[in-house]
C-alpha cells in the first residue's frame, strides 16, 4: 500500500477547480445563507424565551393560558414557507443548470471519458485516442469533459470533490457526466459509494494537464503497456485492489458497450479468502 | 445434517468479537443464576414474559432498546478509534470486521434501539393518555416485542456465530446479492429484519387501532394530548411503509436463496428498483421515528412550562402533514443516480416543503415556552437541546435537499453528520427526555435528577465534538466508510471526533450510574401522588406505577388536557370530585404466547440463515400450533373484583386529597 499524500485536497469541496464546481459551491454558500437568516434568530429565540421566562424570573410575565394567538399562526407558518419557496425556486434553476447530462457550454469539443468502475479499481477508456488508464484519469483543463459511466460489478459513485458532482456507476447501464477542469492541477478522484472490501483504496489521481501535454501523455499511453481486449479486461474484473496506475496502449474497439450490454459478464466476485461456504471470503492482499 | 453450520463458523481467529460475545455471555449467564438462585424466575416469568400489560410491555420495549444502544454504541466507538487510527495504516480493524460492524451499528440503532424505545414510550403511555385500560390488541402486542427481540438476537448471534453483513446497514444490491456476498452475514440481516419486521408491523397495527378505536368517553380526537396524535400519524406510517420493507427484504431473499432476479445484474434484475423500494419504506421510517419525539417534547415542554401546548390545532395539522408529506420525498436519497433534473429538483422542492410543518412545530414549543414558568428539570434539558441541535440538522438536510449540493455532499461525512444530527438529537433526545419524564409513571419514583443533568451535559457537548468535525471532514471530501485514508488533513478532525464519542460514553456511564442510584435511593425520590411534575395529560391522574386496569372507572373527558382540567375544578371547589361507584373489571389474562412464537421464530430464522431446513419445517409448525393453540383458547379474560378496584383507587384519592390540601394551604 503507497500512501499518496496530495497537497491540493485540504476544504476540497470548497476550493473547486472547475465549473461545475464552483457553481455548486456557490449553490452551498447560497442556500446555507437563505437558511441562516432564519435559523440563527430561531436558536437565539430558544436560548431568550426559555433563559427570560425561567421559573425564578420574577419579571417575566405568566401567562398561564395563553396557547393561541392568529397573528403568530400566521408568522409562524408563513415565514418557513417563504423561505422554502425562495428555496424551492433556487433549486428548480440550480437543478436544471448543474443536471449532470447536461453539456457543457464551451468552444472546445467535449474529450470523451468511458469509466468502468471495476473490484476495487477505475478503469478509464479514451475511446478517441484509443488508449485507456487504470487508476489515474489524465484529461486537458480548460476543456469540457465528457463522462459515459458504467459498472464491472457492484455500483459505486465516481466523485472528482474539486471538479464537482458525482454520479453512480450501476452495471448494465450507463450515466453520464459532464464535468471541466479550468486550470492544470492534480485532484482526488475516489468512489463514494460503498462496494466491498477493497473500497477504501478505490481512488485515484486526476491529473489536468495543458492541452499540448495532454496530447503527449495520450502519445505515451500508445507506445507502452498492454492492450485491453477481453482478456485482459476479464483479468482486471477479478476482485483486487492496484495502488499503482497503468495505462494501455490499445483498447479494443467496441469495448464499452460489450461491458454495458453485459456481453463481457459482470465482474465475478470473491474467489480468494477463506474456504468457508459460510463466511463470505476475504480479499487477500 | 446441520446445513452450512459446522465449527468453522466461529471466527476463532478474531478476538474481538469472541472476547466481545464471551463477556456478554457471561454476564447473561450471571444473571440467570442470580434470577434463579434469587427465586425470581416464576415471578418474572408470570408478571413480565406473558404479560399482556401494555406498561410492561413498553418497558420491555424501552429495555431492549438501552441494552441494544450499548452494543450499538460499542460499535460506534470501535469505527471512531479505526479511523483515528488508520492515517496511513491499517489500523486495527480489517476491512472484512470494520464492513460489519458500521453495517451492525445502523442497523441495530434504528432497528433495535430507535424503533423499540419510541414503540416503547408509545405503549407505555398512550392507552393512559387516552384514558382507557389497555390497547387494543393486547397479545398481539406481546407477540410484536417478542418478535422484535428475535430480531435483535439474531444479530447479536452473528457476532460468534457466522459474521454479519459486510454491506451497510441498506444492503444495496447487487454488492448484496449471492455472487458479491456469498457468506451468511446478508441472510442474518435480512431474516432478522423480516422476522423484527413483522413484530414491527403487529405493534403499529395495535397502537394505530387503539388511538383510533379506543377512548375515554369524550376524548375526541381534538382534545387528544399531542402525543397521542404523533403516534397516529407515526402508526400510520408504520403500517403503511413497513410492508414495503419486508416486500422487499423478501425480494432480495428470493435472489438469494431460489435463484430469482429481482436486482441482479443478470436476467433482467434491477438495483435500482431496490434502492427505490428500501427508501420508500425508510424515508417514512425516519418519520416514524421523530413524530413520537416530537410528540415527547410537546409534553414535556408543555408541562415544564406550566402552560399549554401553543397552536394545538395548527401542531396537529403540521403532525399530519409530515405524516403524508414523507411518503413524497425518498428519491432524495439517490440524486446521484441520475435521474434527470426534473425529477430530481421536483423532489427535492418536496422535501423541502416538510421544513415548513417542522418549523412550524418549532416555533410553537418557543412561544409554548413564551409567558410560561420554565422549570430547568432533566427532559427540559432534553427538549431545549433538542430544539437548538434539530433546527442545524434540519438545515444541514434541507442543504442536501438541493440536488446540485447533493451531488457534492452525498454519501459523504456531512451527510453521516447530518442523519446522525437529526436522530441523536432528535429521536434520541426524545426518547431520553420521555424516559426521564415517564420513568415515575412506570416505576413510583424519580430518576436522580444531578446525575441526569451531568449525562445530558456530555451527551450534548459529546454529541457535537464528535459530528462537527464529521461536517468538516465531508466537505473535505471525505467519503463515509473508509476503513483506513491516506490523507493527513483529515487525521485531526478525526481524532477530534473519536474525542467527542469519548465524551458521550461518559454520558452513558453517567445515564447506568443515574439508574443504579436511583434504585438504590427510591424511597427518596418515590412519586406519591402520581402527578410529580404538575402534568396536565391523564396519564398522571393514575397512581404511579398504574394499577393493571390504569382508570378504576373511566374519566369523563371535558376538555383539552383533561387532567388539568380535573385539577383546577378540584382546586375551585376544595375538594376532590365524588367518588365513584365501583364494579369489577375485566382484564386479558397474561399469555406465553407471544414468548413460544418467538422463540421458535428465532430457531427458524437461524435455521434458514444456516440451510437447515428440518429445523425450519419443525419450528415453523411449532410456531404454528402456538397459534392455534392461542385461537382456540376457552377464557381470555380474568376478573378484578369491585373491592380490590375500591381499594387501589381509595389509595390514590387519598395520595390526589392529600396533594390538594397541601396545595390550598400553601399561600
Amino acid at each position: 500500500m503507497a500512501p499518496i499524500v496530495l497537497t491540493a485536497c485540504e476544504p476540497a469541496v470548497l476550493d473547486p477547480q472547475g465549473v461545475i464546481g464552483k457553481a455548486e459551491k456557490m449553490l452551498l454558500i447560497d442556500s446555507l445563507a437563505i437558511m441562516l437568516a432564519i435559523v440563527v434568530p430561531t436558536i437565539a429565540a430558544t436560548f431568550v424565551f426559555a433563559w427570560w421566562f425561567r421559573a425564578s424570573n420574577t419579571k417575566a410575565r405568566y401567562l398561564p393560558d395563553w396557547a393561541y394567538s392568529g397573528r403568530i399562526e400566521l408568522i409562524v407558518w408563513s415565514v418557513p414557507l417563504l423561505v422554502i419557496m425562495l428555496l424551492g425556486g433556487v433549486t428548480w434553476i440550480a437543478s436544471h443548470e448543474l443536471d449532470p447530462a447536461k453539456p457543457l457550454a464551451s468552444n472546445t469539443p467535449p474529450l470523451e471519458v468511458q469509466v468502468v468502475s471495476l473490484d476495487w479499481k477505475w478503469l478509464f477508456i479514451y475511446p478517441n485516442q484509443g488508449v485507456a488508464s487504470v487508476n489515474q484519469l489524465v484529461v486537458p483543463a480548460g476543456a469540457p469533459i465528457h463522462f459515459s459511466l458504467t459498472s464491472a460489478s457492484v455500483m459505486n459513485a465516481f466523485f472528482i470533490p474539486q471538479l464537482g458532482s458525482m454520479i453512480y456507476t450501476m452495471n448494465g447501464m450507463t450515466t453520464q457526466l459532464n464535468l471541466q477542469a479550468d486550470a492544470p492541477g492534480t485532484f482526488r478522484g475516489l468512489s463514494s459509494h460503498f462496494s466491498g472490501d477493497g473500497f477504501s483504496d478505490m481512488h485515484f489521481d486526476v491529473l489536468a494537464l495543458p492541452a499540448e501535454r495532454f496530447a503527449a501523455w495520450v502519445e505515451a499511453a500508445r507506445s507502452t503497456g498492454p492492450t485491453l481486449d477481453p482478456d485482459t479486461y476479464a483479468a482486471l474484473a477479478r476482485q483486487s485492489t492496484t495502488a499503482r496506475p497503468f495505462t494501455f496502449r490499445a483498447v479494443a474497439p467496441g469495448l464499452f458497450p460489450q461491458i454495458v450490454t453485459q456481453k463481457l459478464p459482470p465482474g465475478p466476485g470473491p474467489r480468494t479468502g477463506r474456504p468457508h461456504p459460510s463466511v463470505s471470503p476475504r480479499t487477500e492482499e | 445434517m446441520l446445513g452450512k453450520l459446522s465449527w468453522e463458523a466461529i471466527p476463532f481467529d478474531e478476538p474481538i468479537p469472541l472476547v466481545a460475545a464471551g463477556v456478554v455471555g457471561l454476564v447473561l449467564i450471571g444473571v440467570f443464576a442470580w434470577v434463579t438462585l434469587k427465586g425470581w424466575l416464576p415471578y418474572l416469568w408470570r408478571e413480565w414474559i406473558t404479560s399482556v400489560d401494555h406498561k410492561r410491555i413498553g418497558i420491555m420495549y424501552i429495555l431492549l432498546a438501552m441494552v441494544m444502544l450499548l452494543r450499538g454504541f460499542s460499535d460506534a466507538i470501535m469505527m471512531r478509534s479505526q479511523q483515528a487510527l488508520a492515517f496511513g495504516s491499517p489500523g486495527y480493524l480489517p476491512p472484512e470486521h470494520y464492513d460489519q460492524i458500521f453495517s451492525a451499528h445502523g442497523t441495530i440503532m434504528i432497528f433495535f434501539v430507535a424503533m423499540p424505545f419510541v414503540i416503547g414510550l408509545m405503549n407505555l403511555v398512550v392507552p393512559l393518555q387516552l384514558g382507557v385500560r389497555d390497547v387494543a390488541f393486547p397479545t398481539l402486542n406481546s407477540v410484536g416485542f417478542w418478535l422484535t427481540a428475535t430480531g435483535a438476537l439474531l444479530v447479536n448471534i452473528s457476532l460468534v456465530v457466522g459474521e454479519f453483513a459486510r454491506t451497510g446497514w441498506l444492503p444495496y444490491p447487487p454488492l448484496s446479492e449471492l455472487t458479491y456476498s456469498p457468506g451468511v452475514g446478508v441472510d442474518y440481516y435480512l431474516w432478522s429484519l423480516v422476522i423484527s419486521g413483522v413484530g414491527t408491523l403487529l405493534a403499529g397495527i395495535n397502537l394505530l387501532t387503539t388511538v383510533l378505536k379506543l377512548h375515554a368517553p369524550g376524548m375526541t380526537y381534538t382534545r387528544m394530548p399531542m402525543f397521542c396524535w404523533t403516534t397516529l400519524a407515526s402508526n400510520l406510517l408504520i403500517v403503511a411503509a413497513f410492508p414495503i420493507l419486508t416486500a422487499t427484504l423478501i425480494m432480495l431473499l428470493l435472489d438469494r436463496y431460489l435463484g430469482f432476479h429481482f436486482f441482479t445484474n443478470e436476467a433482467g434484475g434491477n438495483m435500482m428498483m431496490f434502492v427505490n423500494l428500501i427508501w420508500a419504506w425508510g424515508h417514512p421510517e425516519v418519520y416514524i421515528l421523530i413524530l413520537p419525539a416530537f410528540g415527547v417534547f410537546s409534553e414535556v415542554v408543555s408541562t415544564f412550562s406550566g402552560k399549554p401546548l401553543f397552536g394545538y390545532r395548527s401542531m396537529v395539522a403540521a403532525t399530519m402533514a409530515i405524516c403524508i408529506l414523507s411518503f413524497t420525498v425518498w428519491l432524495h436519497h439517490f440524486f446521484t443516480m441520475g435521474a434527470g433534473a426534473d425529477v430530481n429538483a421536483i423532489f427535492g422542492i418536496l422535501s423541502m416543503v416538510i421544513a415548513v410543518p417542522t418549523g412550524v412545530k418549532i416555533f410553537n414549543w418557543l412561544f409554548t415556552m413564551y409567558g410560561g414558568r420554565v422549570v430547568y428539570a432533566t427532559p427540559l434539558l432534553w427538549s431545549i437541546g433538542f430544539i437548538v441541535t434539530f433546527v442545524i440538522g434540519g438545515m444541514t438536510g434541507v442543504l442536501l435537499a438541493v440536488p446540485p449540493v447533493d451531488f457534492v455532499l452525498h454519501n459523504s461525512l456531512f451527510l453521516v453528520a447530518h442523519f446522525h444530527n437529526v436522530i441523536i438529537g432528535g429521536v434520541l433526545f426524545g426518547a431520553f427526555a420521555g424516559y426521564t419524564y415517564w420513568f415515575p409513571k412506570a416505576f413510583g419514583f424519580r430518576l436522580h435528577e444531578g446525575l441526569g443533568k451531568a449525562s445530558f451535559w456530555c451527551w450534548i457537548s459529546g454529541f457535537y465534538v464528535a459530528f462537527m468535525p464529521l461536517y468538516v471532514l465531508g466537505l473535505m471530501g471525505m467519503t463515509r466508510r473508509m476503513q483506513h485514508y491516506d490523507v493527513a488533513a483529515w487525521h485531526p478532525w478525526l481524532l477530534i471526533a473519536a474525542g467527542g464519542a469519548a465524551i458521550i460514553l461518559i454520558g452513558i456511564i453517567l445515564q447506568i450510574a443515574q439508574f443504579v442510584v436511583s434504585i438504590r435511593r427510591r424511597e427518596e425520590l418515590r412519586d406519591e401522588t402520581g402527578d410529580p411534575w404538575n402534568g396536565r395529560s391523564l396519564e398522571w391522574a393514575t397512581p404511579s406505577p398504574p394499577p393493571a386496569f390504569n382508570f378504576a372507572v373511566l374519566p369523563n373527558i371535558k376538555g383539552e388536557e383533561a387532567y388539568w382540567g380535573m385539577k383546577q375544578r378540584a382546586l375551585q371547589q376544595a375538594r376532590l370530585s365524588e367518588e365513584p361507584a365501583y364494579a369489577e373489571i375485566e382484564m386479558p389474562r397474561n399469555s406465553p404466547t407471544g414468548f413460544i412464537c418467538a422463540f421458535f421464530a428465532t430457531i427458524m430464522g437461524f435455521a434458514l440463515i444456516w440451510h437447515i431446513w428440518w429445523l425450519v419445517g419443525l419450528a415453523a409448525l411449532g410456531a404454528y400450533a402456538t397459534f392455534v393453540v392461542f385461537a382456540w383458547r376457552d377464557k381470555d379474560e380474568y376478573i378484578i373484583p369491585a373491592e380490590t378496584v375500591a381499594r387501589i383507587d381509595r389509595a390514590n384519592r387519598s395520595a390526589r386529597g392529600a396533594a390538594l390540601a397541601r396545595l390550598q394551604a400553601a399561600p
